[in-house]
């Protein structure tokens, strides 16, 4: 990894345990602009909990994040675990890192509209009719300015993860964080969101997804990282992992998302 | 059998004494809601210095007889000379002040219970979604948590406001001169027990027909993404493909 040109979101030796389970065992990331890193695993191999981390949503108990050149300040309570120093600081980092969750987690008493506008408006405190602007913008390009005015609980699941991304796009973040985005979804619905995440690819947005796509770490992505036992097993470009087949662990997890594909 | 003249005389006095009733009602759910507020910030503290003396105020105010909490406040405060020297007489040397306190402190106990099931349903991924975006504490409470909360407490509350309609009636007992109040005394001095206390029922049957109402309205105004979603906008959902969350 380069370490001359600086990385849009440098992650490194992060731990996490959950009591006496240690789930992630000193991981390193970096992320340059235009970057979209397909983060693959097995379930429970810590790849969720590793992009949790990313934005704070867990504490690691070790390791760095470095955003954009800034590093997130942490302090060690009196027991041993790792604290934000500032929330202030953690709350303008999470403003630059758009989250989508695998169970959309859109705010159930505010329409689509409004669930776009919100974080813009009183986070990034802009007025409001620029905000809405953006977010009929942004709708239109996930596809949903129609269903504005609609509650969440009115959407299926393929279109309240898009209003989702929308939510996410309208922080402009820096980096995008995807954890698990369809795995929630029906099959049929899964098409929709893949190709909102695809177009967003190719405008260059920088992309972290956590994902059991298989055919979205191959041909979207342009780096792969394989999780195994909260560690990285392998990583590389999509050809040298799918092609390579470097690791015992990597060529079983791919031929058992094969079979089951084939089924 | 029925004397209609007497039923609608003594229906007109105790309408007379409904603007006290009605005082009582909601000078204590204001300030017993206030008190909720902080009881319930300090029960789900994490800090156990906050969090048990709340528990113990809960447990204190709900496990025992309010009019026993009203006798305390009003015959056994007043006993201590510090009580009657302090700032607090102001309230507490009326029979009524005494009344608004008791049935505050003890509506406070149930509904401080009630917001704090309101804050667990609140699903934990739209407050994730909240710190995501980079919200404030604040701003979450605010913007999040506390209508999310508000929605799923009001049917609750609904009925604590009812019960607390009715427990306005033992205000009577320390000699304020609410709808019950009067209602026994036109009994003293007509020995009709019937007609006074089916007129008296009537007024507070009404009275939590009408509160009843009043937080469904609001129920409705608030839950718009409950109700069907609008109509005549385009791209139907399918109805099988609807929300996992």
């Amino acid at each position: 990894m380069s370490t001359h040109v600086q990385a849009a979101l440098s992650v490194a030796n992060i731990h996490k345990a959950f009591g006496a389970a240690q789930v992630l065992k000193g991981i390193s990331l970096d992320a340059h602009k235009g970057d979209v890193i397909s983060i693959l695993g097995a379930s429970g191999s810590g790849k969720s909990t590793f992009l949790r981390c990313i934005n704070l949503l867990e504490t690691p108990d070790e390791g760095r994040i470095v955003l954009d050149g800034e590093t997130i300040e942490m302090k060690r309570h009196r027991d041993g675990r790792l604290l934000p120093g500032s929330n202030r600081q953690v709350e303008a980092m999470r403003s630059k890192l758009g989250m989508v969750f695998q169970s959309f987690n859109l705010w159930s008493h505010m329409t689509v509209l409004q669930n776009v506008i919100e974080g813009p408006m009183r986070v990034l405190k802009r007025a409001r009719a620029e905000c809405v602007e953006e977010a009929e913008h942004l709708l239109h390009k996930v596809g949903l300015y129609d269903h504005r005015d609609y509650y969440p609980a009115h959407l299926s699941g393929g279109q309240q993860q898009r209003v989702a991304i929308a939510r996410a796009l309208a922080m402009n973040p820096q980096v995008m964080l995807f954890d698990e985005p369809t795995s929630a979804l029906d099959p049929e619905l899964v098409g929709e969101v893949l190709r909102v995440m695809r177009a967003l690819a190719e405008e260059g947005r920088t992309m972290l997804v956590v994902t059991h796509e298989m055919g979205f770490a191959r041909h979207v992505s342009n780096r792969v990282v394989f999780m195994q036992g909260g560690q990285i097993d392998c990583e590389g470009t999509p050809s040298e992992l799918f092609e390579g087949l470097p690791t015992e662990r990597f060529r079983q997890f791919v031929s058992s998302h094969q079979q089951r594909n084939h089924e | 059998m029925i004397d209609f003249a007497f039923m609608s005389d003594t229906l007109l006095k105790l309408l007379g004494a409904l603007p006290t009733t009605l005082t009582l009602f909601f000078s204590s759910l204001a300030l017993g809601l206030l008190l909720a507020l902080v009881v319930v910030a300090m029960r789900v503290s994490r800090w156990p210095l906050l969090s048990y003396p709340a528990r113990f105020y809960i447990m204190l105010f709900r496990g025992t007889p309010l009019l026993i909490q009203m006798f305390l406040i009003y015959y056994g405060l007043g006993q201590f000379p510090a009580v009657r020297h302090s700032v607090l007489w102001v309230v507490l040397k009326s029979p009524y002040g005494c009344a608004v306190i008791s049935l505050a402190l003890c509506t406070a106990g149930y509904t401080a219970e009630i917001i704090r099931g309101g804050l667990q349903s609140v699903p934990r991924g739209q407050i994730e979604a909240g710190q995501a975006v980079g919200m404030s504490r604040w701003t979450l409470l605010w913007r999040v948590i506390g209508p999310i909360t508000l929605r799923q407490a009001l049917p609750a509350y609904s009925t604590e406001a009812v019960l607390l309609v009715k427990s306005t009636a033992l205000a009577s007992l320390v000699t304020v001169w609410d709808v019950t109040g009067v209602a026994q005394q036109i009994i003293q001095r007509t020995y009709r027990t019937m007609e006074v206390f089916i007129c008296a029922a009537l007024i507070y049957l009404v009275l939590n027909f009408l509160v009843v109402r009043a937080v469904a309205w609001v129920e409705h105004r608030l839950s718009p993404h409950l109700r069907e979603r609008p109509l005549g906008a385009p791209g139907k959902p399918t109805p099988e493909t609807a929300p996992h969350s």
